[in-house]
């Protein structure tokens, strides 16, 4: 292979660029991209019939398009960016060819039809039977079949990335260890492998079922193996998005973690402890023993929470001892208002950081606990947790990183970056309203995945107090902003990459700080930053006494044994 | 910087700052209190869900259910069979396509043993306003002893979605003295 033809300098970062692989990088960026817009939309179509004044849908279409929902955004258009998220910590970061690029366009291919297959499946109508696809409810067999193709072909990227780690090291194009960046690229895809796995392991079956060749399939053990699938799959969104936090902290602000060792150790938690957390799932179903659900939900879980609650410190504290050494030193938080928050990039990193931590974390963690998750399962408040982290947490991360892509990878310049600068703030604002005002109606008993609150068509009713349904309200308001947000991210986006300015071969988009001297042996011990340990503190209580107030709402629910 | 490789090729041995090392301290022990409070609660706590369950077929839960009905049908609503089975005895809930059948009565302060079925997909039990949220399937008999603190008019929801109907899918629980 002729080494000169195919790689460029990036001017900006010094970096070299293997055309390959930003070839690759951009198709997939952009088929996430698409579906994206196409399931946001989907998900304001559901909150407006949620909305019991709007009720837009009728049931019918309410639970396909709930189900096209949940497909486009939390499967497709998260794995296609992680998938470029792949190949952007290997090949760019680490100076490298990217591993058969043949293979790798298979592998996008794969996804892509399966992709399109599922949806065809979920807009022919008889596939209505929501992401999870919980038997013995039963979809069209090309339903199961582009879920195959896709988590198939999402394999195929996984071993390119690791080829390409191989080779990076087998010819020296870095020296000592991979950067932080990749490592924990390299969690991910290490997650992502055992998911998939689990992911074929029932959908094979359940495919083989929908076409006849199998007669049953136990419910339990269905649910089981796919929340083995369902939620490690998370943990590699949380594994990329951390990952990105760090890389728009170091990009940005020249920010180096405070301890290479403890960061590192964190994302090994998440390889180590979150696979049985699926467990956590599974809290309200028969005939599992306590002593299972205990031991997977904390020993399990809490150690791969712990490992968020560590990167939740490191990298604010990064920022900050960075910022204190560019001379942001007044006080507690100068270093916090000095950031730079017209910057789309910094300031979805940074909400995406403080709403997954807040929003999405401490719910997490109180719904699965073992006993509290009666008073929570299935209800909103399942949606209004997730919301705060696979939506103000990892899609908003994405979406920031974006605007560094599309300069860096694309190379086109951001166009409207008006437009551009507020969009993290709506996005956010929207996101972190869908994702109370859920939990809020969930709190008052409000069942997830339903059209009709009000039962006006059952024989017998229930009726909701007055709150749940301003919740509702303020939900489908909510995703009204989320919405925008939404919008202007992909209008910018498209708009910049096909008609933005073309930035030349050798002009520089941006400067990449010096890095801040953190980690230089000794002073690690005497690093100061005072304002993100109260920032931590803060989230500490409000963590705890979380915790405990909803202790209290289940003391008082009717004794159950 | 996070995207490049560690400057001190032995990262590993560097020492690790003390505000980073309280936290990591502080976040374990705060991850066994909360190990301990479920296991706490399991001894002290009145709300615990119980690991009693039992492999059933659809038919034999049905028949089970209809001899409680028979002999325990108080009156009739809405072509739903009312029962008020005695005080501790076992009773009987099934789920299916869309419907909690039949309503049960129970009187305030007594336990029943209360049986969970599903005879085709998996439905959702959500006792509201109590917001008690239970995981119905079939080919599972699910057993859990309630105890009722108050009088009224008590709605079950289906909170896992079962197909077109589920949102029609709501059963009745009375709570008398
Ligand atoms: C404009 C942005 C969005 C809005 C307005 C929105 C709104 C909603 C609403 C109202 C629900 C329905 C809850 C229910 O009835 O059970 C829902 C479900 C869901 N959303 Fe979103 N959402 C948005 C973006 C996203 C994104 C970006 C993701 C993933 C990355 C996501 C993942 C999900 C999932 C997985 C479900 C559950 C579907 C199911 O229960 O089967 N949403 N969303
Ligand atoms: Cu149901
Ligand atoms: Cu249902």
């Amino acid at each position: 292979m002729n080494a000169t033809t195919i790689f460029r300098t990036c001017p900006s970062t010094g970096l070299k660029v293997h055309s390959s692989a930003e070839k690759l990088i951009k198709a997939h960026a952009v088929a996430a991209v698409v579906f994206l817009a196409v399931g946001g939309l989907f998900g304001l179509l559901v909150a407006l019939t949620r909305w019991p004044t709007i009720h837009l849908l009728p049931a019918d279409w309410f639970y396909l398009v709930l189900t096209g929902h949940g497909l486009d955004v939390l499967l497709v258009w998260i794995i296609f960016f992680e998938m470029a998220v792949l190949y952007f910590a290997s090949a760019v970061l680490l100076n490298c060819r990217l591993a058969t690029p043949l293979a790798a366009w298979i592998g996008f291919w794969m996804m892509l039809i399966g992709a399109a297959m599922t949806n065809v499946a979920v807009l022919q109508g008889d596939s209505s039977v929501m992401f999870t696809s919980y038997v013995p409810m039963k979809a069209a067999p090309h339903f199961y079949l582009g879920l195959l193709l896709f988590a198939v072909g999402a394999l195929i990227g996984c071993f390119v990335f690791f080829g390409t780690l191989v080779i990076a090291k087998e010819e020296k194009t870095y020296e000592g260890s991979i950067p932080l960046v990749t490592f924990g690229a390299l969690t991910a895809a290490i997650i992502a492998v055992f998911t998939i796995a689990s992911g074929a392991i029932i959908l094979l079956p359940t495919f083989l079922w929908s076409v006849g060749l199998i007669s049953n399939i136990d419910t339990l053990t269905y649910k089981t193996v796919w929340w083995a699938m369902g939620h490690s799959s998370q943990q590699i969104n949380v594994s990329a998005h951390v990952a990105i936090w760090y890389l728009i902290a170091a990009m940005l602000l020249g920010a180096r973690t405070i301890s290479e060792k403890v960061s590192r150790m964190a994302f090994l938690m998440y390889i180590l402890f979150l696979q049985l957390a699926s467990a956590h799932h599974l809290l309200v179903e028969p005939g599992i023993s306590s002593e299972w659900k205990i031991f997977n939900t904390s020993y399990a879980m809490y150690l791969a929470v712990l490992g968020s609650m560590v990167h939740g410190m490191t990298i604010p504290g990064s920022i900050e001892n960075a910022q204190r050494q560019r001379g942001f030193n007044n006080g507690l938080f100068q270093w916090l208002r000095k950031a730079p928050w017209g910057n789309p990039a910094f300031a979805g990193m940074f909400i995406s950081l403080i709403l997954f931590g807040f929003l999405g974390g401490i719910s997490g963690v109180v719904m699965g606990t073992e006993q509290l998750n009666l008073i929570m399962h299935n209800t909103l408040y399942v949606p209004g947790h997730f919301h705060g982290t696979v939506v103000a947490g990892t899609t908003l991360a994405f979406m920031a990183v974006t605007y560094l892509l599309v300069p860096l990878i694309f190379r086109r310049e951001i166009m409207f970056k008006k437009l551009a600068q507020i969009q993290p703030y709506l996005f956010g604002l929207g996101v972190a309203g869908i994702s109370v005002f859920m939990m809020g109606a969930g709190t008052l008993g409000v069942s997830r995945r339903h059209w009709d609150i009000t039962f006006a068509d059952a024989i017998m009713g229930f009726d909701y107090p007055a709150t749940a349904y301003l919740m509702l309200a303020a939900n489908g308001i909510s995703a009204v902003l989320a919405s925008l947000g939404g919008i202007i991210y992909v209008f910018v986006v498209v708009s910049s990459v096909f008609f933005g300015r073309k930035i030349g071969a050798n002009e520089k988009v941006m400067d990449i700080p010096a890095p801040a001297a953190v980690s230089h042996y000794g002073s690690a011990t005497k690093i100061s930053i005072p304002g993100t340990a109260v920032l931590v503190a803060v989230f500490f209580i409000s963590f705890v006494l979380y915790y405990f107030v909803n202790w209290k709402y289940l003391s008082d629910v009717w004794p159950l044994r | 910087m996070a995207i490049t490789p560690p400057t001190e090729r032995i990262w590993w041995n560097l020492p690790i700052a003390k505000v980073e090392l309280a936290w990591i301290i502080i976040a374990f022990v705060w991850g066994l209190i909360m190990f301990f409070m479920m296991v706490y609660w399991h001894g002290a706590g009145e709300q615990n869900l119980s690991n009693e369950a039992y492999r059933i077929t659809p038919e034999q839960f049905a028949a089970k259910t209809n001899a409680m009905v028979e002999q325990y049908t108080v009156r009739d609503e809405s072509g739903y069979a009312v029962v008020h089975p005695p005080a501790g005895s076992d009773v009987y809930l099934i789920a299916r396509l869309w419907q909690w059948w039949p309503i049960i009565e129970m009187e305030k302060g007594q336990s029943y043993r209360v049986h969970l079925s599903s005879m085709d997909w998996q439905h959702g039990f959500s006792l509201q306003p109590i917001n008690v949220n239970l995981s119905v399937h079939p080919g599972y008999e699910m057993v859990v002893t309630m105890t009722p603190d108050a009088t009224g008019e008590f709605g079950i929801v289906c909170n896992e979605f079962c197909g077109i109907g589920h949102h029609l899918m709501v059963g009745k629980i009375y709570v008398v003295e």
